[in-house]
């Protein structure tokens, strides 16, 4: 997910964050400004999209019937597809998901799926045979840093502004009737990421931190301010101390942004 | 399927095999199983079966692939069909990629990757059998094969798991404990540079549990690590043994 950066912007981002502020003149504990806009595709029962600074991704929830996995007969599913669009930035290319989109859609799939956001039990049609599966498609369509906060939280909005279509069951066949109903959530988790530079540890990095940091840690935190959800990423380490710290900052973003987005 | 238990630790704070809360399961290991890998590692952890080659540093397939100020390494981690109860389909599932993705930057940080420009070292782990925790059991072999590969190294690599089941923290879950358990904390450590360099989560956990956790599970690597340095050691003094 890089390209290229000299030597020399490398050594002004961290010797910037070093003295405790950014390039974009933001602390070091600061999110970009975020805009959420809900419900602008009308072709599906749930869509999102956010602007995070320059990040901008859309996501689009399509729910139809599916069968449900053998041993959850009871239960929805859920799942959660990234596609790293080539016109969002120059080294995206088109073909089949590489590692990177498929990791941005496990730490996104797991953030809701440990929380257990979607009430899954409320999906079931016929047990053991029908269930309706709830597809999330994350769509990046312009990068520039901290993808996986941008789109856990564009996700919890699409699936906060998502409507379950009504049915019926005839002669075993589910039949689609008028009318929708909300799908049912049981828990919002909200994931905030944090990048380590240097042994400096800061929030919502933006492209250019990015290629510069050493590691970043995600984590999803739920409305009681249990973790649900973590990854660690990038060719970096963290100390033990820095992961209590990091829980610690994540615990406090999440609730700032619980309160911001009154999730 | 197997019917659910109701508690997965007894009374007596034992566990469905009898360990202690804080206990790891057996473990074996092997250095130089292979003979035409530059350096190979076997694990047995539990029933956990996995077998680590590792190719390099060599010239980079693609080329341009290769890095002019260092050596790139390539992971990928790879379940045989027959690991698991029901077949596994053998093309690499998502799960696979992602998991190739956090071993290798689980071990970048131990290797001296710098020494090596243009060059690229693949490092290939294949599941035998897989019993819960073989993210952790394929790191601390594909540590080990690096280190037979002869590639200048900061430390070794050593990965355990923590979680929580029914109510309390415990040491290196296995299969059923993954699945019924409440929380898993896969740990990935270099002891003598104290730096983590895998941490996942899935489950729900307090912050103080969390720490509970990830202290638990370094206590473990270092117990592995021993053991780790200890089969090192055996390949070479097995050598030494034959030459006499």
């Amino acid at each position: 997910m890089s390209s290229l950066i000299t030597r020399v912007r490398k050594l002004q981002i961290a010797q910037t964050i070093e003295k405790g502020t950014r390039l974009d003149g933001r602390g070091l504990m600061d999110t970009r400004e975020i805009k959420i806009e809900q419900g602008l595709i009308q072709k599906a029962e749930g869509s999102a999209r956010i602007l995070l600074g320059k990040t901008q991704i859309v996501v689009g929830v399509k729910i139809q019937a599916g069968e449900p996995f053998p041993d959850t007969p009871n239960e929805g599913v859920q799942t959660v597809n990234a596609e790293l669009v080539p016109l969002a930035s120059p080294t995206f290319e088109p073909g089949p998901p590489d590692e990177n989109s498929i990791e941005l859609a496990r730490i996104v799939d797991r953030g809701i799926r440990e929380s257990k956001a979607i009430d899954t039990a409320k999906l079931c049609i016929e047990p053991g045979k029908k269930v309706f599966v709830v597809f999330i498609d994350v769509y990046v369509l312009n990068h520039d840093g901290n993808l996986i906060d941008a789109a856990a939280l564009a996700a919890m909005a699409a699936l906060l502004n998502t409507k379950m279509p009504n049915y019926e069951i005839e002669e075993g066949e589910v039949k689609i009737k008028q009318g929708y109903t909300q799908l049912p959530l049981k828990s919002h988790p909200i994931t905030v990421t944090i990048g380590k530079i240097g042994n400096t540890l800061i929030v919502d990095p933006i492209l250019e931190e990015e290629q510069v940091m050493d590691a970043r840690i995600t984590m999803a935190i739920n409305e009681e301010g249990n973790i649900c959800a973590i990854q660690k990423g990038g060719s970096g380490y963290f100390t033990p101390q820095q992961i209590v710290e990091a829980s610690k900052i994540a615990q406090e973003k999440a609730a700032e942004l619980r309160k911001k987005l009154d999730w | 399927m197997n019917e659910k238990p109701e508690k997965l630790i007894d009374k007596k704070g034992l566990r469905l095999d009898g360990r202690k809360i804080d206990e790891l399961r057996p473990l074996k290991l092997e250095v130089g199983v292979l003979p035409n890998a530059d350096g190979s590692a076997y694990i047995e952890h539990g029933k956990n079966k996995i077998l680590v080659g590792v190719f390099g540093p060599r010239e980079m397939h693609p080329k341009h692939l290769s890095m002019a100020d260092r050596m790139v390494i390539r992971c990928r981690y790879h379940m045989a069909s027959f690991s698991v109860p029901e077949r596994k389909s053998p093309a690499p599932s998502r799960r696979e990629v992602e998991l190739g993705k956090v071993i290798r930057e689980s071990l970048e940080p131990s290797v001296f990757n710098d020494l090596y420009p243009r060059t690229g070292v693949d490092v290939f782990i294949e599941v035998l059998q897989a019993d819960g925790g073989t993210r952790c059991a394929s790191i601390t072999a594909a540590s080990l094969a690096l280190a037979d590969a002869g590639i200048p190294m900061r430390d070794l690599v050593v990965a355990c798991a923590a979680g929580k089941v029914d109510d309390q923290v415990v040491l290196d879950l296995m299969d059923e404990e993954d699945k019924l358990g409440v929380a898993d904390v896969p740990v990935a450590y270099m002891p003598s540079l104290n730096a983590i360099t895998l941490l996942q989560m899935d489950g729900i956990l307090t912050p103080e549990e969390l720490e509970k956790a990830i202290n638990m599970a370094m206590d473990g690597c270092k117990k592995i690590y021993a053991m780790q340095k200890e089969a090192l050691k055996t390949k070479y003094m097995t050598v030494k043994e034959v030459e006499e």
